[in-house]
C-alpha cells in the first residue's frame, strides 16, 4: 500500500524554506498549511458573529416581553445564527484543520489537489460576507430558520433568495474540499501507513468527508429548486401552486441530518487523539474506533426522517427511522467506551486540551442521550418544536463540538504556530466556557419539558426563571471568549517556542518541526508504528527512531 | 489502486504555439492552470482520476435528488397535464438530438484512444467532431425549448421539464468548454508529457453526462 510517487523530489520553484510571515495567511495560497489557518481564522470571525447574534436572541428573551428587538428582526437573527454557526463555524473550520492536519498525519507533502484546494477556501469568505450583508436589504435577512422550510421561507423572497445563493456557494466549497480530502487519504499515505495504520482522526475525516459527497448534493438540489421558486415563479415547494413542501423537507432533512455527523466526526476525531496524549495510554480498541466512524457515517444516512415525525409522516416510516435513528447509538456507544476505556487508569495530565476534550465527550454523553430519547416518536412528539429541541442540539454543536475544537486548537497550537500558549488563560478559558456552555443549555431542557416552543420572541412569564440563567450563561460563552483571543494572540507574538513534540504524542505530524516547513517533511517518513503506540519512547522520539524495518517487531 | 503507471508515455508533436515564454509572464496562480514544460515525475493521472471519479459520483447525486423530486411530484399530482398542454413529445427532432449526443460518446472515446496511441491529429479532429456534436444538441435543446406550447411556470411539468434540461443543459455546456480548453492545449509544444489527464477527464464527463442524458430522455419523454 505504498506510493512510492509522493517521495520523489518536490517541484524545485516550491521548496523556498523561508520562514513564514503572517502575512502569508492573508495572501492566496496553496499550501495546506496556510489554507487551514487561513480556514480557521476565517470561521473564527464567523463564530464570534454567530455568537453575537446568539447573545442578542438571548437578551430578547431574558424578559417575556417582546422589547429589544421587533419580530422580523428577530427571526432574522435566529435564521442566521443557525446558518452561520454551522455553515460557516464549524463545516468549514473542520474543514480547515483537516487540511492543515490531513497530510501532516498521513505523511504527504501536500493536499491531491491544491489549486482546487485554495479554490474552495476562497469561496468560503464571499459567501460569508454576502450571507451576513443580507441584513442591508429592505426586507431583511431569511427569516424561515435555518432550515427554510417553504412556504414560510417563499414570504420574503430577496433575503431568502441570497441566502440560497451563498449556501450554494458553500456547498460547492464543500464538495471540492470533500473530493480533495478523500483523493488526499486514498493517494498521498506515506509509504507504510496503511489505512489502519492513520489516525482516528484522519478516519473520521475521510468517513465526514464521504457524507460530504454523498449528501450534500441532495440539498444542492433541494436549493436549486429552492431558487426558482423564489427567483422564477414556479411553484415546486408551493402548496398553493400544487407543489409539494414535504418533498424540500427530505430533500433538506437527507443532507442536514448527516451535516450533525459531518460536524461531529471530526470532533471525535479529535478526542481520539487528545485523550491518548495526556493519559500516555494507547487508545482504546483503535480498530473498533476506526471503524465506527464509517459505521456512523453509514447508519447517519438513513435516519433523516426523525426530524419530520411531526409533518405528516406515515407511521411506517415513523417507526423505521424510529429505529433507524436510535441504531446510531451502537457505533456512537463504541466511541464513548472507547474514550472512556482509554482514560481509565491512565496517568492523566490535565493540560486544556485534555480539559477540553473531557469535558466534550462527557457532555457528548448527555445529549447523545437526549438524542436517543429524540429518536422515539411518542417523546418526540410531545416535544417536538420546543427548546427540548435545542438543547439538545447545542449539546452536541457546542458542548461536546466547540468544546472538541476549543481542544484541537490547543492541542495544535504550538504545532501550528511553533509557540506554546500561556496554560493559565487557557484554564481560564476552558472554566468560563464550562460553567457558560451548561448554564446556558441546560435550561433549555426543563423550558422545553414544560412546553416552551422555539423560535419565539415573547413566551409565557412562567417560563422566565430558567431563561434568566440561560442569558446569563450565553454572556458568560461571550466573556469566555475574550481570554482566549487575548491568549491566542500575545502567545502567537510572544509565547515561547514551543519544541517539535511539546506534548510527547504519537504522530507524523510531531516528528516535523514546528511549524512545520513548506513540503511539511524533510524527506518521506517511512511509517514503522501502529498509532498511538504509548508506552514505546522510541514512536515518540524520547529515543531515536531507527530506519526502516527494525521498527517492524514493534509492529501490530 | 495505488498501483497505477508512474510515468505516461511522452507525445511528439509539432505544435505550433510556444506557451512558455508568455506563460512565465503570468501571475503564479494563474500558471497553474497551464501545464509547465517540464515534468513532475507525480502520478497526476491517476489520482486525477480518481478524484474526478469521485467527484462525479457526487455530481450524479444531484441529479438523483431532482429526478426524486421529479418522480415524488409527478406521482402525487392529479392534473400532471394542465388543459391545453401536450407535455414534451419525443419527436422525431428529438429523437436525432439524442442520437446525436449519445453517439459522440463513441466518437469521444475513439479521441482518446487516438491520443493514447500519440496521433495527435487524429485525436484533434475525433475531439473537435465531438464539440461540434455536443454544440449541434445544445442548439437543437434551444430550437425545441422556444417551439414548445408550455412554459417554465406552466404548472409543475413545466417547472420540472425546464429545470431538468436546463441543468444538464449547463452540464453539456460545460462538456463543451473543456473540450474547447483541451483543443486549445492540445497546441501547446510538450502538452503531453506528463499524461493527458485533462482530456481522460473530459471524456470521463462527457460519458457522464450522456449516460444521463438516457435517464432524463426516459423520465422525461417516454414516461
Amino acid at each position: 500500500m505504498t506510493n512510492p510517487a509522493i517521495a520523489s523530489d518536490p517541484d524545485p520553484t516550491e521548496s523556498t524554506q523561508s520562514p513564514r510571515s503572517w502575512r502569508d495567511y492573508f495572501r492566496f495560497s496553496t499550501d495546506h498549511k496556510i489554507i487551514g489557518v487561513q480556514y480557521i481564522l476565517t470561521t473564527f470571525i464567523f463564530f464570534l458573529i454567530g455568537g453575537l447574534m446568539a447573545m442578542l436572541i438571548r437578551a430578547e428573551l431574558v424578559t417575556p416581553e417582546l422589547n429589544l428587538v421587533d419580530r422580523p428582526f428577530y427571526n432574522a437573527l435566529f435564521t442566521l445564527h443557525g446558518t452561520v454557526m454551522i455553515f460557516l463555524w464549524i463545516i468549514p473550520f473542520n474543514a480547515g484543520l483537516s487540511n492543515y492536519l490531513v497530510p501532516l498525519m498521513i505523511g504527504a507533502r501536500e493536499m491531491a489537489f491544491p489549486l482546487l484546494n485554495a479554490i474552495s477556501f476562497w469561496l468560503i469568505p464571499p459567501a460569508g460576507v454576502l450571507l451576513i450583508a443580507s441584513f442591508l436589504l429592505p426586507n431583511g435577512p431569511a427569516q424561515a430558520g435555518w432550515w427554510s422550510y417553504p412556504p414560510v421561507s417563499l414570504q420574503n423572497p430577496s433575503g431568502q433568495l441570497v441566502w440560497v445563493i451563498s449556501l450554494i456557494l458553500l456547498g460547492i466549497s464543500s464538495i471540492m474540499g470533500a473530493v480533495n480530502f478523500v483523493t488526499t487519504i486514498v493517494w498521498l499515505r506515506a509509504p507504510g501507513m496503511t489505512f489502519f495504520r492513520m489516525p482516528v482522526l484522519v478516519w473520521s475525516v475521510l468517513s465526514a468527508q464521504l457524507l460530504q459527497l454523498v449528501n450534500l448534493p441532495s440539498l444542492t438540489g433541494a436549493l436549486i429548486l429552492l431558487m426558482f421558486d423564489l427567483a422564477f415563479g414556479t411553484s415546486i415547494f408551493d402548496p398553493a401552486g400544487k407543489g409539494d413542501p414535504i418533498l424540500y423537507q427530505h430533500l433538506f432533512w437527507f443532507y442536514s441530518h448527516p451535516a450533525v455527523y459531518i460536524m461531529a466526526l471530526p470532533a471525535f476525531g479529535i478526542f481520539a487523539e487528545v485523550l491518548p496524549a495526556f493519559t500516555r495510554n494507547p487508545l482504546f480498541g483503535y480498530r473498533s474506533l476506526a471503524i465506527a466512524s464509517l459505521g456512523i457515517a453509514l447508519v447517519s444516512i438513513f435516519v433523516w426522517v426523525h426530524h419530520m415525525f411531526a409533518s405528516a409522516t406515515p407511521d411506517w416510516m415513523r417507526i423505521t427511522f424510529a429505529i433507524t435513528s436510535m441504531l446510531v447509538a451502537v457505533p456512537t456507544g463504541v466511541k464513548a467506551f472507547g474514550w472512556t476505556a482509554t482514560i481509565w487508569r491512565g496517568k492523566l495530565h490535565l493540560d486544556t486540551p485534555m480539559l477540553f476534550a473531557m469535558a466534550g465527550a462527557a457532555m457528548f454523553i448527555f445529549g447523545g442521550i437526549t438524542g436517543v430519547m429524540l429518536a422515539s416518536n411518542s417523546f418526540d412528539l410531545h416535544v417536538n418544536n420546543t427548546y427540548f429541541v435545542v438543547g439538545h442540539f447545542h449539546y452536541i454543536v457546542f458542548n461536546t463540538i466547540t468544546m472538541a475544537i476549543f481542544a484541537a486548537i490547543y492541542f495544535w497550537f504550538p504545532k501550528i504556530t511553533g509557540r506554546m500558549y500561556a496554560e493559565g488563560w487557557g484554564k481560564l478559558h476552558f472554566g468560563l466556557t464550562f460553567i457558560g456552555a451548561n448554564l446556558t443549555f441546560f435550561p433549555m431542557h426543563p423550558l422545553g419539558l414544560q412546553g416552551m416552543v422555539r423560535r419565539v420572541a415573547s413566551y409565557a412569564p412562567e417560563y422566565q426563571g430558567w431563561n434568566v440563567i440561560a442569558s446569563l450563561g450565553a454572556f458568560l460563552l461571550g466573556v469566555s471568549t475574550l481570554p482566549f483571543i487575548a491568549n491566542m494572540v500575545a502567545s502567537f507574538l510572544a509565547g515561547r517556542r514551543a519544541p517539535d513534540n511539546p506534548w510527547e504524542a504519537t504522530g507524523l505530524e510531531w516528528t516535523t518541526s514546528s511549524p512545520p516547513p513548506r513540503e511539511n517533511f524533510p524527506e518521506i517518513p517511512q511509517v514503522i508504528f501502529p498509532p498511538y503506540n504509548y508506552g514505546n519512547p522510541r514512536a515518540y522520539g524520547e529515543e531515536p527512531l531507527t530506519q526502516s524495518g527494525e521498527g517492524g517487531s514493534n509492529d501490530e | 489502486m495505488n498501483n497505477a503507471p508512474q510515468t505516461r508515455p511522452v507525445h511528439q508533436d509539432e505544435s505550433p504555439i510556444d506557451l512558455e515564454r508568455w506563460r512565465q509572464k503570468l501571475p503564479r496562480w494563474l500558471q497553474r492552470f497551464l501545464p509547465s514544460g517540464g515534468g513532475s515525475h507525480e502520478d497526476h493521472h491517476g489520482k486525477g482520476m480518481f478524484g474526478m471519479t469521485v467527484f462525479l459520483l457526487s455530481e450524479s447525486l444531484i441529479f438523483l435528488s431532482l429526478f426524486f423530486a421529479y418522480i415524488v411530484l409527478r406521482l402525487t399530482t392529479s392534473d400532471w397535464l394542465p388543459s391545453g398542454v401536450s407535455g414534451p413529445e419525443a419527436s422525431t427532432f428529438v429523437v436525432i438530438n439524442t442520437i446525436v449526443l449519445l453517439s459522440s460518446s463513441v466518437v469521444i472515446q475513439l479521441a482518446e484512444r487516438s491520443l493514447s496511441r500519440h496521433r495527435l491529429g487524429q485525436f484533434r479532429l475525433l475531439w473537435s467532431i465531438t464539440a461540434l456534436m455536443g454544440t449541434y444538441f445544445l442548439v437543437g435543446q434551444g430550437i425545441e425549448w422556444s417551439h414548445l406550447d408550455f412554459g417554465l411556470r406552466t404548472g409543475l411539468v413545466g417547472a420540472t421539464f425546464y429545470i431538468l434540461t436546463g441543468f444538464h443543459g449547463l452540464h453539456v455546456l460545460s462538456g463543451v468548454i473543456l473540450q474547447a480548453i483541451m483543443l486549445v492545449r492540445s497546441l501547446i509544444p510538450n502538452n503531453y508529457s506528463n499524461g493527458h489527464f485533462g482530456v481522460s477527464a473530459t471524456t470521463l464527463f462527457w460519458h457522464f453526462v450522456d449516460g444521463l442524458w438516457v435517464i432524463l430522455f426516459s423520465l422525461l419523454y417516454i414516461w
